[in-house]
């Protein structure tokens, strides 16, 4: 290819918000395609071709909605864009996606190192008490060993800082009380007009019947603490890094 | 018409049929048609009857013995297209389709196929939200189906032939058939899909023997026309008024009744200033020659895609001390109706879910808009949200309970988010899409839930369309596409996206009996009996699933 061709043909600014939207079911899907298709050249951050940011909306021309649509699932001759076997429908959850991206803005802590952020993890953060990293740590919270493919930088951070702030649907947290009177608080996996699913704290995996319960509901708060005063910011920048450079088996 | 008739009488009716042995074949007249309710052992139409009530006036299944239902047999599709079929049972024969169009002969007691005809459609078509269908219609020995490619095929269903091929509309321009036919007198009547592609919609019959087209009502007047002056410029062209669900019939008016889908592009109405006649209307239309007679918009000027797909429910009931023919309409935008279905004179109004962008009527029965419930390019949050306080999914009334029963979407809204839009033919053309936390069922379907319920839940609601007030409420977790069956033993059936198949009390909202069918129910119930013996049919996930009581 032609990294120069590729630039020529998209490298420019478009205003990706004015154009369609998609449901944050359509967006994690999109987003689960754009990790799937494009960020090995890409990047997570969508950045990682010099002079694209397609967070930001920056090619090499301006595009409509359907243009980057038709790009995706065509590829551009002559360039190492190649073609991808997507429906429109799935090619525009990953504009979409790509949309919340540009709305979103960057990290406060800095540059850090995954090495030193490891050992945070392991050690002063005693993240492993909740959560996992491949084979190492607890399943009660967030299995972590793909989020750096998950979730961008922006967004771990805010976790780590703030982590009720933002606690997605699959990471609730739920009570219930049995007619027996045993109280179990658990990640809440699946809820229907019947039964619960959980994971509780000794990571059994428990179904109830509601008829079963006398009791039950979310709790609102994260079961994490916030670590905004329990590390340096050199420290919070290492933990980053090295939760970015999770990408997974 | 179909008559209401007294309970007692109706016992009787059905000890007779039920008591029959297997019925012997026979074409399926008009009058049969006409008098569908008095054969409840069959399913003739998409919802039943002319009426569209989805209420089965089969008593063999109670209050009572309904906790003794067990599974009879299963017909597991081939396709994992959503399973959105309604079957027909005719004369001891059952007939559906597993997406997009393959038709499927089955016995009704066993599951065992006698045949099936595979049409193949066009790779050309490019139907909006899966490639699904929703059944069959039939007339005399001969079946017809609408396909994604928006041809109307008309089949054998002795042998599964296919008798002849009509084409619709150009599936490359994104028309579509997805709804069941329906059939009157000696036409067979269909409309197309395609709301999010800039079609222009329209209504067509076509002579049963022959597929030579009869009528044609376009559902956006063309020039000279009344109500071409609702769009702006050329707006019209590219107006969307898709339809996508099946018709009802008043034989004694002789008017058909269809709902027409949302004005193109969905969301942004800047292109087509104007009410946008009859986009998310109700059309009343002559049968013999589609001319219009009245109508009436629920949403003029629609950029929520509201649309007005639901199937039009007659019902002749006492309105305010006076027997009265009316049709009885959840609209997805919120609103629970009441029309008179011989004038199309609105009667009552009133939300059965949270609305926030209108807040009444006035007197002619035009909704009155709140002030900024408009999508805009930060958005606007709305309810109901995209998919509607309900949707295509059937809703039922029981002439036994009097009671008006929606599959709801409670507690849902969406973020409108207005952008431009530009023609292009066969792409969409619907100006960005709503953001909500549910998504349609063709995206957001999942096995997992863990929404809170204020997030929006599902419910079946029971209305008492004399006063629009809610009698009661059966609630579950997840959202439901699923329809709803009565039968004249006031069992309510019906499911949701959680993957239950339920039966409640159509009384109370009791829940009576379920059972895990382990996939989305995005169709309605249907219920049939075979040597006296009561049955009922869903389609869910990938598979069609019957029960019976337990012998």
């Amino acid at each position: 290819m032609s990294r120069v061709s590729l630039l020529l043909f998209i490298c420019a600014s478009i205003t990706l918000e004015a154009q369609h939207s998609y449901t944050p079911d359509d967006i994690a899907e999109g987003g689960r395609l754009f990790r799937a298709n494009c960020v090995l050249c890409h990047g997570p951050e969508g950045d990682q071709i010099p002079g694209i940011d397609l967070g930001h909306g920056k090619f090499r021309q301006t595009y409509s909605e359907e243009a980057l649509i038709k790009i995706i699932q065509a590829g551009i001759p002559g360039t190492a864009m190649p073609p991808h076997n997507l429906q429109d429908f799935q090619a525009g959850t990953i504009v979409g996606y790509l949309r919340t991206m540009a709305t979103a803005g960057h990290t406060v802590s800095g540059n850090g190192n995954a090495v030193r952020g490891k050992a945070v993890f392991e050690g002063k953060g005693g993240c492993t008490a909740c959560h996992r990293v491949g084979a190492t740590g607890s399943l009660t919270g967030p299995d972590l060993t793909d989020v750096g493919a998950q979730r961008r930088a922006l967004e771990i951070e805010q976790s780590v800082l703030d982590p009720d702030a933002e606690i997605l649907p699959q990471n609730r947290t739920y009570r219930i009380t049995t007619k027996a009177g045993e109280t179990i608080t658990g990640r809440l996996l699946n809820i229907d007009s019947f039964t619960v699913q959980l994971l509780d704290s000794k990571e059994r995996l428990l179904s109830f019947s509601k008829a079963d319960l006398q009791a039950s509901a979310f709790l609102d708060k994260s079961p994490m603490p916030s670590y905004r005063d329990k590390l340096s910011s050199q420290e919070l920048a290492d933990l980053i890094a090295y939760l970015v450079s999770l990408k997974g088996i | 018409m179909n008559r209401t008739f007294s309970t007692p009488a109706l016992v009787l009716l059905i000890a007779a049929a039920a008591s029959l042995p297997a019925p012997l074949r026979a074409q399926v007249t008009f009058d049969r048609m006409l008098n569908a309710a008095k054969e409840p052992q069959n399913w003739l139409t998409y919802s039943g009857t002319y009426m569209s009530q989805r209420y089965s006036p089969l008593t063999q299944i109670t209050p009572r013995n309904v906790k003794n239902l067990e599974q009879q047999w299963v017909f597991q599709a081939r396709s994992l297209e959503k399973f959105e079929a309604t079957p027909l049972v005719v004369d001891g024969i059952m007939y559906t389709v597993q997406a997009p169009n393959e038709v499927i002969a089955l016995d009704p007691i066993s599951g065992r196929v006698f045949w099936a005809y595979s049409y193949s459609p066009s790779p050309l078509s490019r139907p909006c939200c899966g490639r699904v269908n929703r059944g069959v219609a039939i007339a005399g020995d001969t079946l017809f189906m609408g396909t994604i490619d928006a041809h109307l095929v008309a089949i054998d269903a002795k042998s599964g032939r296919p008798l002849w091929n009509t084409v619709v509309a150009k599936p490359e321009a994104g028309y579509a058939i997805t709804h069941a036919p329906l059939v009157i007198k000696d036409k067979v009547i269909v409309g197309v899909a395609g709301g999010e592609y800039g079609i222009r919609g329209f209504i067509s019959a076509y002579d049963v023997k022959t597929g030579k087209e009869a009528w044609r009502f376009n559902t956006i007047p063309g020039p000279g026309e009344p109500g071409h002056e609702t769009w702006k410029g050329d707006s019209w062209k590219t107006g969307g008024a898709s339809v996508w669900m099946t018709g009802s019939y008043d034989s004694d008016l002789n008017l058909t009744y269809w709902g027409i889908g949302n004005a193109g592009p969905d969301y942004n109405g800047d292109l087509r200033e104007g009410d946008n006649l009859y986009s998310s209307s109700v059309v009343a239309l002559d049968a013999d020659t589609g001319k219009i007679k009245w109508y009436y918009q629920f949403s003029p000027h629609d950029e929520f895609d509201y649309d007005a797909v639901q199937v039009p429910v007659l019902a002749d009931i006492i309105w305010q001390g006076v027997p009265r023919r009316v049709m009885l309409w959840a609209n997805r935008n919120g609103f629970f109706y009441v029309l008179d279905r011989s004038t199309g004179q609105f009667l009552l109004g009133k939300p059965f879910v949270e609305v926030n962008w209108a807040n009444g009527f006035d007197e002619k029965g035009r909704p009155m808009r709140v002030a900024g419930k408009v999508p805009t390019a930060e958005g606007t949050v709305i309810f109901p949200g995209n998919q509607g306080g309900t949707n295509w999914y059937s809703p039922s009334f029981s002439p036994h309970t009097g009671l008006f029963y929606i599959p709801t979407w409670a507690n849902y809204s969406s973020l409108y988010i207005k952008t431009e839009a530009e023609y292009e033919e066969g792409r969409r053309f619907v100006g960005t899409s709503p953001r909500s936390l549910i998504g349609g069922a063709n995206g957001g379907a999942s096995k997992i839930n863990t929404r809170k319920e204020d997030e929006g839940y599902g419910a079946v609601r029971a209305i008492d369309p004399a006063t629009g007030e809610r009698k009661w409420e059966f609630k579950m977790n997840d959202v439901t596409d699923a329809g709803i069956l009565t039968t004249a033993s006031d069992v309510l059936f019906s499911g949701g996206r959680e993957g239950y198949f339920y039966a409640l009390d159509a009384r109370n909202g009791e829940l009576l009996w379920r059972a895990n069918v382990g996939g989305l129910v995005a169709s309605g119930p249907i219920s049939y009996a075979i040597n006296g013996r009561q049955y009922v049919a869903i389609s869910a996930g990938n598979s069609l699933f019957v029960y019976a009581l337990r012998e």
